[in-house]
Parts: C-alpha cells; structure tokens; sequence
C-alpha cells in the first residue's frame, strides 16, 4: 500500500452512461404504465373477498411491496447503483423491521394472549 | 517529514496570509455568524454546547439544595428565581414542586440535546473530522450552516420555555404519556406556549439539526478522505463519528415521528397515546382514546438507547486520540476497536425495550432484549480493554488532557459495569427509577463523556487558537472535578439500593427505608455530602472557564504540531486557514505510527511517505466501496 | 483547496457528493415514515372491533391522486434523461408537468379530500344503545356473516349547532347509505364510488352517543394516524414541488456553467420525489382501501 490510490476524478464513466440514457427511455415509460396498472389492479382486488381481512391486507401489501421495488429499482437507479449505498439501505432496512416486528411483538405476548 | 516540514508550512502559510479562494475579506457577520466554514461552525457549537451544558449543571445545582434541605427557603437565589419566573417557582424562596419538575426535565434535556450531542458530536466531529482526513471542509457547507441554526432555534425555543405560564416541561426528559400529553392544560392554557408544547417544537428543531448534521458528516468521511486515506488508515475517532452520525441518522427519526403525534395529540387533540377512559382530576376528558402510552415508549426508547452511544462513543474517540499520543504507542487493538465501534452501533438499535422492563412488556419480547443487552455490553468491554492496554508499556507523558482521558477509562469502567444489574429483568424490577440508574448513567456520561470532552478541549485548543491553555489551571480544574465527581455519584448507588427514586421532590425524607443508615449516614442525609460535593464541582469549573478565555488571547504561543502527534490536523496551520491544507495532503499510513523501532523520532505523521529500506508496518485493510 | 467530487464521481466510491448526501437523508426518512407506519400497525392492532372504520374516503379521488403521483415519477426521470442527452428545452416541458402533477396532488388532497372530511359528521354509540340502534346498524347481520360490529353512525349533520349546544339534545343526521340498509349483504363491503350521504334523516340522542365529532383528527385513531401521515406526506409534496420550481427556473444558470451539474441536480430531487410517491405507494391501499 505504498503508493496511495488515485482520487482524482474521471469523466469517462458518466459520459458513457449519457449514452445509454435514451435506451432507458422506452423502459421508464413501460415502468410508469405497470405501475398505472398495479394501482388500477391494487384497488380492483381490495374488493374481492379473499376470505379474510387479513388476507385482503397481505395481497395488498404485496402490491404495494411490488410497487415500490420497481420505483426503487428502475425510477431511483438502484439497479445501477453503488454497493456503498445499498449497505446504507440494507442497514436502514433492518432496523424499520426490528421498529416493526419488535413494537408488535411487545404487543404480543404469548401467556396474555 | 519531520518538525523542520511543520515549521515550513508555517513559513508558507505566513507568506500567503490569504487562501487562494479567499481573496476577499467576508465581514464579521459572514465570518462568525452565518460561516459555512466546519471550523467556526465547529467553535459555534462548542461554545454554546459549553454554555448549555454549563446552564444545565446551574439546574441541577438548584435541586440539589431542595433535595438537601427539602422545603427551607433557598437563600438570594430563590428569592431572585421568584422576582424573574414568579410565584409557580419559588414560593418566598421555597422551591415549588412543579418547578423541581421543570428543573429535572429540563437539565435531562439540556445535558444531553443541548450540551453533550453538540459538544461531542457535532463541536469536535465539525472541527476535528475534516482536519483528521485531510478534507478542505464538510461536503455541505451551507446545509452545515443550517444544522448549527437549527440547533440555536431550537435551543433558544427550549429557554424561552421557562417563562411560559407554568414553566417549562415538567414530564421528565423522556416525556412519558399520558402525563406529558396532559401537562399545562390548566385554565391558563395556551394551545402553543405552554411549557411541554415548547419542549416538542424544539425538539423537531434540535432533530432537524442532527439529521442535517449527521447526514453532513458521513458524507464527508465517505467522499471527502485525502488520497490514501483509506478506512483503515482513519484515526479511531474518525471512526466513532462516524458510528454516531449512523446512529443520529437512523434512530432519531421514529422520535420525530412521535413528537409529531403528541404534538398533535397535544395541538389538535387526537389520542395517539392517550387510553380509553381516561380521567383527570376526576373527569373523564374528552378524547377519542384508544391510543397507547407503550407507544410512545417504544419510539422514545428506539431513539433513547441509540442516544447512549451517541453519547459515549465521541468520548471514546477522543479517548483513544489522547492516549495513543500520550502513551507514545500505537493504539492497541485497532481493527478490533473500529469492529467493535461497529458492532455496537448495529447492536444498539435492538436493545431499546430494556428501558421499559417495568411496563409488563410480553416475556417473549423481555427475553429478547435481555439477550441483546447482555451482547452489547462484549463490544464496549473490547473498547475499554483495549484503551486499558494501550496503556501497557507506554511511556506516559501526563499532559492535562491525557489526565482527563486516563480518569475516563476508570469512571467509564464503573458506568458500564453498575449497567449490568440493570440489564437484567429481575434485578431491575427494583432498581428501576432509583438514583442507581442516576448513578449508573452519569457516571457513563459525566465523568465518562464530560472529561472526555474537557480532554478534547484541552488537546485541540492549540489547533484551534494557536496556543495552549495553561497547565496549572489544567490541574486545578482536573483534581477536583475528579473528587467531585466521585462524591456526588458514589453515595447514590447507596441511595438506590435503598429504594430511593429518582424524582422525589423531598430528597427522600418521607420515605421509611431512606432513614436506614448506610456508612453511618441515612439515606437521605446522604443527599447533602451529594449537594456540597456538587456545589464544589460549580465552583472547581470557573478555573477552566477562566483559562479557557485567558488562554485564547493570553496563553503561550505554539507550534503546528505540539502534542508531537501523527494524524493530519497537526499538519495543518493553527489556526487552519479557510479551505484547511495549504496542499491536498497525501497520506502514506496508519494513523497511529509512534516509537516505532529504527524511526529517527518517536512519532511518524501519516503524511510522511515511506522511506527507501523502511519496515513497513502490517495495515488492516477494509473495503466499503463500489 | 474546493470541495472535490461535486459533479463528477469520486473513483473509489464511484459517487458524487450531493448523491450521497441524498441517500442518506432518504434512509432517515424511511426511518421517519417507518416511525409512523409502526405507530399504525399498534393502534389498528389495539382498536376494539368495530372502531377502526373501513370505507370513508373517497377512493376514486384516492386512486387518481395515485396515479398523479406516478405520472409525476415518470416525467421528472424524463426530465433527467433529458437533460443526461443535453436537451434542456424538453426538461423543461418535462419540470413543468412534474410541478404541475404535485400542485393538482396538493390541491386535490387540501382542497378536496380533507374538506370532505371536516364535513363528514360520526357518532359513537354507547355499548347499551347499540341494540336500540340495531335498525340502521344490522349488527344481527353482520355478526352471522361474521364481519366486525358497526358502533358509529355516520353521515351529514344538519343541525351543526348540536354539536356545541348543550341545550339540543339530539343529533339529525343524514345517513350514509349504509345505515338505510344494513342488512343489505352489498352493503357488508365499502364501495369504489363515493355515494353523498342520503336524505334519509335520522335522529340520535345525545343521551345514547359515546362521542361524536366531525371528521377531525380527534375522532378517532383512524383519522389521526389519516390527517398526521397525509399531511406530513403532504409536506413532502410541498417541498419537492419549491425544489422543482427553484430548478424550473434557475436551472438554466447551473446548465450553461455545466450541464452535467445540473443534470445531477434533478437526479437528486427526483429521487427524493420517488421517495415521496413510494410512501404514497404504501398510503393508499392502507388507508383507502384497506
């Protein structure tokens, strides 16, 4: 590790990128019309009786879920985005899940319940 | 490199007296008041931090006389309190209950949102973080800017709290519902300047500010480290900012979203937590209900716990800093303390219910935090022996930070250890609330984070002015805060084993255990060595203020690099001109490199490049890109 | 010495600072919202049967909103595909429907939806009344069927003096089409189309009612948890439409210094808009629909 790493700046990597921009066109605009649809099929099934509550809410939140990852991945670039911020993510991700599952879970109690 | 390059950069920043981005001269305003620069942000945080803290401590003082001698008049000081705040705080010279309720929430808050967070995070991370990799600033200035503003309004919000009919907050510094949901709301009742509403708007002000900075800092170490500076190379302290700004970033949000709905439970009258069947002085209020006060809890603790460390690590950064340079060795342990620092900012996110142990939380869920708790306290014991064998084998120079930092790791020791009965289900259904967890928690956060910062001021004062802050008055203001220190906490791990809690307004008088003798003094005659000693420790504070500003205009004259320490900010001019390095700085090595053998000195600076022949030194290494 | 890596990518980490910077903040909003939607899950999982309500906003507006949102997500990512081509009068165009999108979001949300709301008039019933007020509850019904109880009525008050009156002793409602029909099985489930309540008038005593309030966040969790995160939501909206209107119009400045800069810019905006449409995303079918 004798000599330092380079930290100057390189061009090359967003010119190119602008390149392909144009092909991404087509695809944002098909990510835009699923999304449309999702929404149009989000509330159609929310009136279809699945049985139970609960199940209603689990297939809408399978939507959303689906939903949201296409906008997370295409929309925000995370499909070609850098390892660094998706161990931010990952970190983030973890923790909203403990905040969920562990406020349930003082919620329930197995000997009370 | 040697002192003859410290001397040159000297002589080349004397040459050129301006930056070359800063060609004009910015007025006073620009420059002290609205800076973008980390350095005078970095300075503006740590005098008002040191002010609040200071203001803080004033608080505390003022209860320790009611617990010392509960119900007596309050000679001068209370009848001016009365003249200033009226009869809701002093009643002829007797301290009110609602204001030793105000008293006690607001030290809480202020020490630690107002003194301690901005102290130790954001002062010395602004001031020292950008220097230590060798970065020209923080990668937003101006959202910098914003953070220290929002800080001050927020700040300003939580001091005009106290003139408000009915005082400032009185529901604790963790506010819990449904007493705080309620507070103030007496006839005199005032939708917004009331007391605990104030408390909430500040406090998405103070929040706003950390998430500004926070956001400012990991940004900075991650993009704006100098070539070769690489994660392993980074000073420990570099490393524990780091962890915090996480740790600021990730936990403080779910609180904003709780004060948000108690804001509005309390503005626009829902129940976020606020029970069914509710009844006030006999009548039932009219809310919806249905919320719940666990709720609350919940969101305050999963900030609540995270905030513990964002108290303590910035002290053990600082900590390892001192003593590195002050036992002229590398730090021991190094990848071990940054996994470590690691490990427990991760861990500290799940262990936030342990707070909540007495709430009937479900057994499966206190199993859980049980575990979690008993895990974290493995990482924090690394960083503490670590800084224990670091020790080992040095030739110690006792300079007066390192005497801070060497009384840290003892104090720090005792915080830590006295935790663990609490951590424990069963052992803290009778501990909880006494003065063993006050004891408990300050000992971690005053002797511990509190010297750890005087030890930072100390050791960057020459940085940041130029010169050194006097030696002698060092010592005057170490030893007693030291002795201080202990008497104040030690008596009240006493005082909790008796049963005695926490937010009594007599200091314990009426309560039948607290008669029982321990060392020949009742527990609640304990209360007055307490007070004296914490009288004694306001006074033991005037010589640092006093050699604080003496030492900024008056005190002796050194060079860049005086500490004879390694990392980068010492090769920077003192003080560091806009823009920081006359050059970008390079960087060879790791951030510790002292009395290694066949060196011509006993230290290395990180800038140097490596020699022709030189033994190069095994590095960790560690890849958080692409 | 400037600050480095503001436009161009820093090569070890391959980002640009203002990136970052923007993923970072956005983490801390997930934690923001997370904070919130947990707060959801705790009191819907509290609420006793019956008192969290199913079917009271208006889901056609709803899911146009909706799908405002997404059409506002598409054009602003065309916006910065325009401007990664160096074709600033497009973005342009493109800046503008965006903007446009979230003003029609906010005015719809504040100058329709939540109105509506303040205009809505409930009323719960205490536990003993329910049986007197089983003709328009059909609580016989929905028990055999299996479906929560119903213990509020709802609809449009026509004597809003009652509300702060202590001397009128009974509320005249104008029911919600539901409570003319309870046991009507098309009525077990709310319905797309928003029905104006009916001019079918019904009287309720003061006397037999828990609590009743308008459509407010004090009327019950529901609403609350509806009025703090919409409205936070709604801020949100706000803010992204100032920073798209900033960049709509000194934009230009920032592209003839250098396009790239200001190509970055909308990057970042737009992926804190998308940020705003994903909690969206989430908002709509737990409060609408579900």
């Amino acid at each position: 590790m004798n000599n330092p790493p380079t930290t100057e700046p390189v061009d090359h990597e967003t010119e190119h990128y602008a390149h392909d921009v144009s092909n991404h066109v087509r695809g944002y605009l098909l990510v835009g019309a699923t999304l449309l649809v999702c929404t149009g099929l989000t509330v159609f099934l929310s009136y279809v009786n699945f049985g139970s509550q609960k199940a209603n809410i689990a297939v809408a939140m399978v939507l959303a879920t689906f939903k949201a990852g296409l906008v997370a991945y295409i929309f925000m670039h995370l499909s070609a985005e850098k390892k660094l911020i998706y161990r931010v993510l990952v970190f983030t991700g973890i923790f909203v899940f403990a905040l969920f599952w562990l406020t349930y879970l003082a919620w329930y109690d197995p000997i009370t319940h | 490199m040697d002192v003859s390059s410290s001397v040159s950069t000297h002589a080349a920043h004397d040459s050129h007296p301006h930056d070359e981005h800063d060609h004009h001269e910015l007025s006073f305003l620009r420059k002290y008041v609205f800076s973008t620069d980390h350095k005078v942000i970095g300075l503006q945080y740590l005098i008002s931090g040191l002010i609040f803290l200071f203001f803080g401590f004033l608080l505390m003082m003022l209860m320790r006389w009611q617990l010392a001698f509960p119900g007596t008049r309050l000679p001068v000081i209370g009848t001016l309190i009365e003249n200033v705040l009226g009869q809701g705080a002093m009643n002829n010279g007797v301290m009110t209950p609602e204001f030793y309720n105000s008293l006690g929430a607001m030290h809480g808050t202020i020490m630690i949102f107002l003194g301690i967070v901005p102290v130790a995070f954001a002062a010395f991370g602004n001031f020292v973080v950008p220097l230590q990799i060798g970065a020209p600033d923080m990668t937003f200035p101006k959202i910098n800017m914003a953070s220290y503003q929002a800080f001050f309004a927020g700040g300003i919000v939580m001091l005009v709290s106290f003139f408000v009919p009915g005082g400032a907050a009185k529901g604790g510094w963790t506010s819990y519902t449904p007493l705080s949901d309620i507070a103030d709301k007496g006839p005199t009742y005032h939708v917004i300047f009331n007391g605990q509403t104030l408390w909430l708007i500040a406090f998405i002000m103070l929040i706003t500010s950390s998430l500004l900075g926070a956001v400012n800092f990991i940004a900075t170490i991650i993009q704006l480290r100098a070539k070769g500076m690489t994660w392993m190379r980074l000073p420990f302290f570099v490393w524990a900012q780091f962890v915090t700004a996480f740790l600021l970033l990730l936990a403080f949000p779910p609180l904003e979203s709780a004060i948000v709905m108690q804001l509005m439970d309390r503005v626009a009258g829902t129940s976020f937590f606020l029970p069914s069947g509710l009844i006030v002085n006999g009548a039932a209020v009219s809310i919806s209900g249905g919320g719940s006060p666990l709720l609350w809890q919940h969101l305050f603790w999963f900030l609540g716990h995270p905030e513990v460390y964002v108290l303590i690590l910035p002290g053990m950064g600082i900590v390892a800093e001192i003593l590195a340079n002050n036992t002229r060795k590398p730090l021991w342990g190094y990848k071990s303390l940054v996994f470590a620092a690691l490990v427990l900012g991760f861990l500290s996110f799940i262990v936030w219910a342990h707070h909540m142990w007495l709430t009937g939380m479900g057994t499966v869920v206190s199993a859980f935090f049980q575990t979690t708790t008993m895990i974290i306290s493995i990482p924090s014991v690394i960083i503490l022996s670590a800084f224990f064998i670091s020790l080992w084998g040095g030739s110690i120079r006792f300079t007066v930070p390192m005497l801070f930092a060497t009384a840290f790791l003892p104090m720090f020791g005792i915080g830590g250890l006295t935790g663990i009965p609490l951590a424990f289900n069963s052992a803290d259904l009778y501990l909880h609330d006494t003065y063993y967890v006050i004891a408990h928690f300050h000992y971690i956060v005053a002797p511990g984070t509190i010297f750890a910062v005087f030890a930072g001021v100390y050791y960057w004062f020459p940085k940041a002015t130029g010169r050194k802050m006097s030696d002698f008055w060092g010592h005057v203001h170490f030893w007693p805060s030291l002795v201080c220190m202990n008497c104040i906490f030690l008596p009240m791990f006493l005082q909790g084993m008796l049963g005695m809690h926490r937010r009594w307004y007599d200091g314990g008088q009426g309560w039948t255990l607290a008669s029982e003798k321990v060392w020949g003094v009742s527990g609640f005659h304990w209360n007055l060595p307490i007070s004296i000693a914490a009288w004694v420790m306001g006074v033991a504070q005037i010589p640092f203020i006093i050699n604080f500003f003496w030492s900024i205009w008056r005190g002796e004259k050194v060079n860049d690099n005086p500490w004879e320490a390694t990392t980068l900010e010492w090769t920077a001019p003192s003080p560091p001109p806009h823009g920081n390095f006359l050059e970008a700085p390079v960087v060879y090595r790791g951030p510790y490199e002292y009395s290694l053998p066949g060196r011509d000195k006993d230290y290395t600076m990180q800038t140097e490049p490596i020699k022709e022949g030189e033994r190069v030194l095994h590095e960790p290494t560690m890849s958080l890109g692409h | 010495m400037e600050i480095p890596y503001t436009v161009t990518a820093r090569p070890d980490t391959g980002l640009w600072n203002a990136k970052v910077g923007i993923w970072l903040f956005l983490a801390s909003e997930v934690m923001l919202f997370g904070g919130l939607f947990s707060a959801y899950i705790f009191l819907r999982l509290d609420a006793e049967p019956g008192y969290w309500p199913h079917g009271l906003l208006n889901v056609p507006v709803g899911t146009f909103n909706t799908a405002v949102l997404i059409f506002s997500s598409v054009t602003v990512v065309l916006a910065w595909a325009s401007l990664k081509m160096r074709r600033y009068s497009r973005y342009r165009v493109y800046m503008a429907i965006t903007i446009l999108c979230g003003v029609i979001f906010l005015v719809v949300k504040l100058g329709y939806e939540w109105p509506q709301k303040y205009d809505h008039f409930g009323a719960y019933l205490k536990t003993s009344s329910l049986e007197k007020y089983e003709r328009y509850l059909g609580n016989k019904h929905l028990l055999a069927e299996g479906l929560p109880p119903r213990v509020e009525i709802t609809g449009h008050l026509h004597n809003e003096a009652a509300l702060d009156d202590p001397k009128i002793k009974e509320y005249e409602v104008g029911l919600d089409v539901v409570y003319t029909d309870p046991t009507d099985p098309k009525m077990d489930r709310p319905h797309f189309f928003f029905v104006p309540p009916t001019e079918h008038v019904a009287t309720i005593e003061k006397a037999d009612v828990e609590r009743a309030t308008m459509f407010l966040p004090t009327h019950n969790n529901y609403f609350a948890t509806y009025f703090t995160i919409t409205g936070l939501h709604g801020l949100h909206v706000l803010g992204g439409v100032i920073v798209f209107t900033y960049l709509f119009f000194f934009g230009g400045i920032t592209y003839r210094q250098n396009p790239e800069h200001l190509a970055n810019r909308v990057e970042v905006a737009g992926l804190f808009w998308h940020f705003v449409d994903l909690v969206w995303i989430f908002v709509f079918p737990l409060f609408y629909l579900l």
